[in-house]
């Protein structure tokens, strides 16, 4: 087989994987949406965002998106590759020929891919539901944040799976590094009432960063909708987060 | 085995040594193992036997010595030298969400000339768990899953690393004919394992390592001198008889052990018990616990590695 029959060979097989994984599924798939009804079921009117009067549905339906995101690559990749890691798969699939390139690349793939489908999925239910419409003008600005964001936080989740020496301890870990963010980086709350401070700590982190170049693709009414600052710092961490990885990453199990 | 005796051999190892920090847990050993050929490498819990296993498969650097694996350094191994070896390790978690089948498939387009899928599975005796996920076997069948991924390359050398540890009884059998069977494929197969009669049951060769080191190499019938020992011959002595009564030699070189039997060690059983027999029908006895053995491979085992397992 070619390298590029072996991938798409591996890929199939991982994304079946993920999608037979009941934890998976709900953390992944259902979540986000659980999520989006209940924020827009508890809070109703408008809010302002980039100095704009927008209402609180079109508020969270780009912010839900960048947990949906986060959640395929960064929470369910860094539970994977530490799961992987320990279990010692990892350490077996390097007993093959199989390339590390493809080890890595595919799990990160289907990452990005559920990403776009959450993200897709998320879109078409702000429509029915909440009559949250994107602009035809921004589409392919929305198209770049999103895969930008699945691909850095993939690199971010090979980065942090270094720091994780147990399949038990990746939960809590990730969760710790994720719920804050999202209560200070204006996808649970909007921003408009989170404190200055508050505010200033989450531009530090991609998660903002990530939700704000959603947001902008969904309330643009001209122009590309591609937020330029925000791509970028969310692409630097990406980057950092690979360039970690490539020193650190390990295939065997701690303590091997 | 029949082989040329000047074949090449697919594993020769010299002077291999490695520590992890101050600990030297291999200290300098040679093997050499040929084509075709089942090796056994024997030792007790953190002798050495993973630590060396893994610098023969290419996960480990050595501190210092020479390895050649099929004509290959495995420090520098690539993907064109890894589709030629199969491996098990001691341990490994299946993915539970693919069935057997899926599995195996998986792996043969890893492989550029692959076994087929079936055939592997039945080899293995997984055939009634063909479309079961891994999730639902039991130990004994994993190990064999894992065994089937192994040889789903049709690689010419095989590691199996503990490959029976914690079977059932009947599951070390079932695993012992699927190493049998690979044998009869002419693989070369590196086996580890602490059980004396999987060595016994399998192997062509073994090694026995101890804190690093070998201290015994051989086959299994002449392993640590095995086949030059003598036999022993024991018995409970008759009711109103003493040792002294024994006939000729018997009497001088025979001990009355802990277990309140007489044992005795001789170079020529059949005469010895030749002797003792007409004793005792002399006397009307019958010397109805009479046994005579050799030292088995578990007897010269535990003398070489004297008590060390229990350390450990």
């Amino acid at each position: 087989m070619s390298r590029g029959a072996v991938f798409a060979h591996q890929f199939r097989s991982d994304l079946a994987r993920f999608w037979r994984n009941p934890q998976s599924r709900y953390f992944t798939l259902l979540m986000p949406i659980v999520f989006l009804v209940i924020f827009a079921t508890i809070f109703k009117g408008h809010t302002v965002a980039d100095g704009r009067r927008i209402t609180i549905t079109t508020f969270y339906v780009p912010g839900i998106m960048a947990l949906g995101i986060i959640s395929a690559t960064f929470v369910n990749l860094t539970q994977t590759i530490v799961t992987q890691r320990e279990n010692g798969e990892f350490k077996r699939l390097r007993g093959t020929p199989l390339p590390a390139s493809i080890v890595i690349g595919s799990r990160a793939v289907v990452g990005v891919v559920v990403a776009v489908a959450m993200s897709a999925l998320l879109l078409v239910i702000g429509k029915l539901v909440y009559d949250v419409r994107v602009p035809q003008s921004t589409m392919l600005g929305l198209v770049v944040s999103v895969v930008l964001g699945a691909a850095a936080f993939s690199c971010v989740a090979f980065a942090i799976s270094t720091r994780i020496s147990s399949a038990e301890a990746a939960a809590p870990a990730i969760n710790i590094t994720v719920l804050p963010l999202y209560f200070i980086s204006g996808v649970f709350v909007p921003e408009s009432q989170i404190p200055k401070l508050l505010r200033n700590i989450a531009t530090v982190f991609p998660i903002r960063h990530l939700a704000q170049a959603l947001r902008a693709t969904i309330i643009q009414t001209h122009g590309s909708g591609i937020r330029v600052t925000d791509l970028l710092v969310v692409l630097a961490w990406g980057v950092a987060g690979l360039l970690v990885a490539a020193r650190t990453f390990q295939w065997s199990p701690r303590g091997d | 085995m029949s082989r040329a005796p000047d074949a090449q051999p697919a594993i020769a190892v010299s002077g291999l040594r490695k520590s992890y920090g101050e600990h030297e847990v291999v200290r300098g050993i040679d093997l050499e193992i040929h084509p075709g050929e089942v090796f056994a490498f024997l030792g007790p819990n953190g002798a050495g036997k993973t630590t060396t296993v893994e610098i023969l498969e290419g996960y480990r650097p050595r501190d210092s010595g020479e390895v050649s694996v099929l004509d290959r350094d495995p420090a520098s191994a690539d993907g064109q030298w890894r589709s030629r070896i199969g491996l098990v390790l001691q341990s490994c978690t299946m993915p539970a969400e693919l069935t057997v089948r899926e599995l195996v498939e998986l792996y043969a387009g890893y492989y550029p000339h692959p076994r087929s899928a079936a055939e592997t599975i039945d080899l293995v005796g997984l055939e009634d768990k063909r479309d079961a996920r891994t999730s639902q076997l039991s130990g004994g069948q994993l190990r064999r899953l894992d065994v089937a991924l192994a040889l789903i390359g049709d690689p010419e050398l095989v590691f199996l690393d503990e490959p029976t540890t914690g079977f059932d009884p009947s599951a070390r059998h079932h695993a012992w004919e699927v190493i049998a069977n690979l044998r009869e494929l002419g693989k070369t197969i590196f086996l580890t394992t602490h059980y004396m009669d999987e060595a016994q049951t399998l192997a062509d060769h073994v090694a026995v390592i101890v804190a690093g080191r070998i201290v015994a190499q051989g086959t299994p019938q002449t392993l640590g001198g095995r086949d030059r020992e003598l036999s022993n011959i024991s018995f409970t002595l008759p009711p109103g008889s003493a040792l002294s009564e024994l006939p000729g030699a018997l009497a001088s070189s025979s001990r009355v052990g802990e277990d309140g039997r007489v044992h005795v060690s001789v170079n020529d059983p059949a005469r010895s018990l030749h002797a003792l027999a007409g004793w005792a029908l002399d006397r009307g006895d019958e010397l109805g616990d009479l046994t005579v053995g050799r030292p088995t491979l578990e007897d010269v085992y535990l003398r070489l590695t004297d008590g060390q397992e229990h350390q450990e």
